[in-house]
């Protein structure tokens, strides 16, 4: 057996327990544990869902629209011209705002500082949120409970009135945006992940580690975090979703970045002025880019959860 | 390897273990009434180096927590355990110590189907049994990667699949090969055959006799199966409620029980012409 070359082995070959046939399921399950593990199979259920090609394809859109727009299309945002509130046509076929800002540029503009601010929310607050869930479940005992009633203390904070007074007391750039999204959205996947974590350290393989004689810290980063793993994604995807929508609310009730800086919701509030006279295109487009993104995000979050529900029922 | 020194792998001295069942472990919880379950009560065993001693008994009997007390999973009430003649303590373990202890105890899991990590490769999951332990080099790891698998049965190629590509029975193989990656003096079978189905129970536990010749390590067997416990142990201790009730060699006591329970164990077995008997004392019939 030992001295069997170690290339190109068949599956049967690999495993065969005397006298066992196994049906073609099984077979599947084992060429896809062999040739890649589990993100093979939650790979291939994901491209199979419409609803993750819909929303991947409306985030390649937008990325594509936002940041490699604006090279194409050339505009000037930072500097308010005569040629205010023009309808849609000719050099401006989305129109111009209250300013003269094009809105067409406008809204490529102001996509870059929404998705620069959704991803870096998401990962600050993941990579936060799972530490300090993965410590308050593996630990337990009065490490969980003080942990885990901190996040409740937080979480009884109201995010908006939090954010207007923080807004006010310091001037927004994109930095302090992002720290002070990431500072309320980092409760949600602290939860997610010590649930996850305090199912996971009664595992046999989890508890197998400790008697090997390994560290918390191996047992927590090598095989509690790595089996969370599918969650924390799902959950970060939403968690962009969810920082856009944020943004676009603080930007909406003007406690976003200062103007000239272009934000989606800045374009709404402004154009909520003018909705009497008619000037639809200072509205609609902002309102629906808001709304397409935070829904691409949401299909491609919930695709994901999807498959990883394939993964499980696989495994 | 046997030591002159200590003869006795693994020797237990009135092992208590008391479960308290109480509210969530909150802040200003805990306090209020508790009701106590006693586990193990009073249970004193010694294993020689190279022998193997099996404890018995019905589900809830106690011997799960026995084998997770043994294997430092679970911390005594009362009782000593002195595994290769040190005495376990429990305040202020270190991470030396524990791996200390690692090399003198391992446990093989009942379930081969959650006791291996599904996101690592079998041949990643002894890998880092032996970076744990061992100081080698990647070329020396591989090699007894190798020697390991082929110990239990397996062959190196094995070493790049995922548990799920394993059946049942390679997966406890694996979980073997685990265990005595770091060379323990004592290996703790926590019914390690019970959910593997029948000829491959014959297989595993072939396996574990032959390794026992080979390394002269110690088995604490626990199980359920009498059969089983036949096969591999030479000693055997009865298990009720927490309490010994019938202890001796193998031979003796599945063929002549001095305890009406061990007899009652052994009048559950089915076997030819054997009918469930409605008894009304115990649940044997169903357990």
């Amino acid at each position: 057996m030992t001295e069997a070359p170690t290339t190109a082995l068949e599956p049967s070959e690999l495993s065969g327990p005397p006298g066992g046939s196994r049906s073609p399921e099984e077979e599947a399950q084992e060429a896809a544990g062999r040739s890649g593990g589990v993100w093979r199979l939650v790979g291939r259920a994901f491209i199979e869902n419409k609803m993750a090609l819909v929303g991947v394809g409306l985030v390649v859109l937008i990325t594509l629209f936002c940041f490699v727009g604006p090279l194409i299309y050339h505009t000037d945002q930072a500097h308010s011209s005569l040629n205010t509130n023009q309808p849609p046509g000719g050099s401006h076929p989305l129109g111009t705002d209250y300013l003269g800002f094009d809105v067409l540029g406008r809204l490529m503009a102001g996509g870059q500082s929404s998705i620069e601010i959704g991803l870096a929310v998401a990962l600050a607050a993941t990579t936060f949120g799972v530490i300090w869930g993965a410590i308050s479940g593996f630990f337990g005992g009065v490490v969980d409970a003080v942990m885990m009633r901190v996040v409740d203390i937080v979480l009884a904070i109201p995010a908006i009135f939090l954010f207007i007074f923080l807004a006010s007391v310091f001037q927004p750039t994109l930095l302090m945006l992002i720290i002070v999204i990431s500072s309320l959205s980092w409760l949600g996947p602290a939860r997610l992940v010590r649930g996850e974590t305090l199912s996971l350290r009664t595992r046999e393989y989890v508890q197998a580690v400790r008697v090997m004689g390994g560290k918390s810290r191996r047992v927590v980063l090598r095989h509690i975090i790595p089996n969370a793993v599918g969650t924390i994604v799902v959950n970060a995807t939403f968690q962009i979703a969810d920082a856009i929508l944020l943004l676009a609310t603080l930007s909406f009730l003007g406690f976003g970045l200062p103007p000239p800086a272009p934000t989606w919701g800045g374009m709404l509030s402004n154009g909520t002025n003018y909705l009497f006279d008619g000037y639809w295109w200072q509205v609609y487009p902002a309102g629906i880019m808001i709304v397409l993104t935070v829904v691409a995000f949401n299909f491609i979050g919930d695709s994901l959860r999807d498959s990883l529900e394939v993964r499980l029922q696989k495994r | 390897m046997p030591e002159p020194a200590a003869p006795l792998a693994v020797e237990v001295r009135d092992l208590v273990k008391v479960f308290r069942l109480r509210r969530s472990p909150g802040i200003g919880g805990g306090r209020s009434a508790a009701k106590t379950i006693v586990a193990v009560d009073r249970v004193s065993f010694s294993v020689a180096q190279g022998r193997s001693l099996a404890v018995v008994g019905e589900s809830g009997s106690g011997k799960t927590t026995l084998a997770r007390m043994a294997v430092g999973l679970e911390r005594p009430t009362a009782g000593q355990i002195a595994v290769g003649g040190r005495e376990r303590r429990w305040k202020h373990v270190g991470s030396r110590e524990r791996r200390r202890r690692a090399r003198e105890v391992q446990i093989v899991f009942q379930d081969p189907y959650s006791s291996l990590d599904p996101r690592q490769t079998v041949g990643r999951c002894l890998d880092e049994m032996l970076r744990l332990h061992f100081d080698m080099d990647h070329a020396r790891r591989t090699e007894r990667i190798a020697a390991l698998l082929e110990q239990v049965g397996l062959d190196e190629r094995h070493a790049a699949a995922y548990p799920r590509a394993l059946s049942g029975g390679q997966r406890q193989r694996v979980a073997i090969a685990r265990a005595l990656a770091c060379e323990p003096r004592v290996l703790i079978c926590d019914e390690a055959v019970a959910s593997l189905d029948v000829s491959i129970q014959a297989q595993v536990l072939n396996l574990l006799s032959d390794i026992r010749e080979e390394t002269a390590v110690s088995y604490l067997f626990i199980s359920h199966d009498l059969a089983v416990v036949r096969q591999v142990s030479d000693e055997i201790l009865v298990m009720k409620d927490g309490r010994v009730v019938e202890r001796g060699q193998t031979d003796r006591v599945l063929d002549d029980p001095a305890d009406p329970y061990t007899q009652r164990l052994l009048a559950a077995i089915p076997r030819p012409g054997w009918h469930p008997v409605a008894d009304p004392e115990s649940d044997l019939v169903t357990s």
